[in-house]
């Protein structure tokens, strides 16, 4: 076990070293340093002398050990917009884009948990047969026109819930939370929704596939021929058994969502992570781009990590065929 | 040739999609799409990017059917007085357009990865492999956005906008080749050591006529039932890419940047101008998914819970 945990994140190691490469090309090649630290109204000579000092004169390699080793520490340089460290940019964004998926993953359990059980024990059901029917229609609906849909009946028609920004936030020791404020809530009821409609249908696709293949399974068998209850047949022990490749998947998708919250932030104006990235972009701001790209992919890498590990202590299979 | 046709026709592929009404249905919608978007400049009733047939004093009428609609207009007009269907067929022509032309530089990609891992093994599949192991365990919309992102940036808004279909293919391309490299690999690695592999070999045929003749036609089933799918995701991406701002600028919209920019005007009570080519870009990824599902289930039940 000890082995596969020091094979994983050396990997995961390998993972970040490529990224910062990334990065760091795209900030040696495409941004202007000096231009984050100074602004464009100096002349070529102070401009010349100050990449002179800033090191951009040096090697390729010889930077790039400068930027792993700076990043190491937390800085991700200046953003040229802010006139702050990128770094700080990006953690005053997080809580935004933390309680969006924190929601929306609150969301896809209460929902997509039951619907998944109840389509894999009575799938000629006809609720179950029009759940899978619809779930082809929700993976072909993009997030970004579900939350479009969302606005014009909820916002725009009816005029029940709010179509943009955050609302009201309290500040929890620098932490701007909506969720303790009645307004927060409603600010994110039609974000979180659009958000996890996209999810949905994939959750509720897994959990029965997997909970349809217990059922077939020996176990499950005698326990029928034992003549236990159904209710605990279903929900004891076949349900503890498809949570497990669940639980990894999820894992994995939180990730991903993070990727639709850039989407869902740019719809509903939400004050996070991914409404910044896209500002990033179009305001040329290179630093604040590549310190985005470099803690996407810190959060990525760990959670993959954490839940491979994890995977790997409650499944020894996966251990020992990853061993040859 | 005559005798391909005859084997399609007593095929397996052809009874199964006959007997399936779904497959049928979408298979008929998905042809008329492509057929309308391939025929632009005949089916649509205006040109949008001609100046002279654009007068603004039509701008955001509804469709006909309402009271402020007007009868040239069968689905209003946009903020710029361009009809609606014209817009949304040209755009639709875009999505398709992009759409194969990553599919293609997908399978290209991942095809020759794909083959020269499976096919030499060893330390090069090892490092291919990780390499697209490391690309999958990012989701591809992020890998595209994060391209498009970085190439915008490189080139200027302005030069992108230009470039725009080229480079959209490319990035779309770029996010998602690890998908095919990984399938035509698990196939190449079951085919290698087959006798007609060995066989080939014995005559002294070189390596590269080996992996293109002999084993990469007997992978294709599996590229096909991927890449129906894969269009569907490619066309998604171009979407969401355009929604961003990093795809098909305004002045040359496919159904996303029409999605893009009817959405400001959802407020002010303009619903169609969003609305309809959401409806139209929601029909086309339905009807290719609800085939790669036929698809995938007819050649190769073995995938469908992997995929």
């Amino acid at each position: 076990m000890f082995a596969f945990i020091v094979r994983r994140i050396g990997q995961a190691v390998l993972v970040m070293l490529v990224i910062s490469l990334v990065g760091f090309s795209i900030k040696n090649r495409i941004g202007d340093p000096v231009r984050d630290v100074v602004g464009e109204r100096v002349t070529p000579a102070e401009r010349a002398a100050l990449r002179q000092k800033l090191g951009l004169n040096d090697p390729f390699l010889v930077q790039y050990v400068r930027f792993v080793e700076n990043a190491l520490k937390g800085d991700l340089g200046l953003s040229f917009f802010y006139k702050k460290p990128a770094l700080k940019v990006i953690i005053s964004k997080a809580p935004a884009t933390l309680e969006l998926v924190f929601v929306t993953a609150l969301i896809l359990i209460v929902v997509s948990l039951p619907i998944g059980v109840f389509t894999a024990i009575r799938p000629r059901n006809w609720f179950s047969r029009f759940t899978m029917a619809f779930s082809t229609l929700g993976v072909s609906i993009p997030v970004f026109l579900t939350a479009i849909l969302l606005i014009y009946v909820f916002a725009v028609t009816l005029n029940w819930l709010p179509s943009y920004g955050r609302g009201l936030t309290v500040d929890i020791g620098g932490w701007q939370s909506g969720l303790l404020t009645l307004d927060g809530l409603k600010h994110l009821i039609l974000p979180s929704i659009s958000l996890a409609s996209i999810m949905l249908p994939l959750f509720i696709r897994l959990i029965r596939a997997e909970m349809m293949e217990i059922l077939e399974t020996e176990y499950i068998k005698f326990a029928w021929a034992k003549g236990l209850r159904r209710s605990r047949i279903w929900f004891l022990h076949a349900f503890k058994n498809t949570l497990l490749p669940v639980i990894t998947v999820f894992g994995v998708q939180i990730g991903i969502m993070f990727a639709f919250t850039i989407l869902t932030e740019t719809v509903f104006q939400w004050q996070g992570m991914g409404f910044m990235f896209l500002e990033a972009v179009e305001r040329s701001d290179t630093s604040l781009l590549v310190a985005y790209l470099v803690v996407v992919g810190v959060i990525f890498v760990v959670v993959n990590t954490l839940v491979d590990i994890i995977y790997g202590l409650v499944n020894p299979t996966v251990r020992v065929a990853g061993r040859k | 040739m005559k005798a391909t046709w005859q084997r399609f026709k007593s095929s397996y592929l052809l009874y199964s999609f006959r007997r399936d009404k779904v497959a049928m249905a979408s298979f008929a919608v998905l042809v008329l799409l492509i057929l309308t978007g391939l025929a632009a400049p005949l089916v649509s009733p205006y040109n949008p990017y001609d100046p002279s047939s654009i007068d603004i004093m039509n701008s955001e009428l509804p469709p006909a059917w309402q009271d402020a609609g007007s009868r040239a207009f069968l689905l209003g007009t946009d903020v710029q007085g361009r009809d609606m269907v014209s817009t949304m067929i040209y755009g639709l022509r875009l999505s398709i357009l992009i759409g194969c032309g990553a599919v293609t530089l997908q399978a290209l990609i991942g095809i020759f990865i794909g083959l020269i891992a499976g096919y030499i093994g060893g330390k090069v599949d090892a490092l291919l492999m990780r390499l697209a192991d490391i690309q999958l365990s990012f989701p591809y919309l992020m890998v595209a956005i994060f391209i498009s992102a970085i190439f915008q940036v490189a080139f200027g808004i302005g030069r992108y906008a230009e470039l725009a279909v080229p480079l959209l293919i490319v990035i779309i391309g770029l996010s998602e080749w690890p998908v095919y490299a990984r399938t035509i690999r698990a196939s190449v690695i079951g085919e290698k050591n087959k006798e007609y592999v060995e066989a080939a070999r014995v005559i002294g045929l070189n390596r590269r006529l080996i992996m293109v003749r002999h084993i990469l036609p007997n992978t294709i089933t599996s590229v096909l039932v991927i890449s129906t799918i894969q269009v569907a995701n490619a066309v998604m991406s171009e979407a969401a890419l355009s929604f961003l701002g990093l795809g098909m600028p305004v002045t040359k919209p496919s159904l996303g940047s029409l999605i893009r920019s009817g959405f400001e005007y959802i407020f002010s009570g303009s619903w169609w101008i969003t609305i309809f080519p959401g409806i139209l870009l929601v029909i086309f990824v339905l009807v290719i998914n609800l085939l790669g599902d036929w698809l995938r289930d007819v050649l190769n039940p073995k995938l469908y819970k992997g995929a």
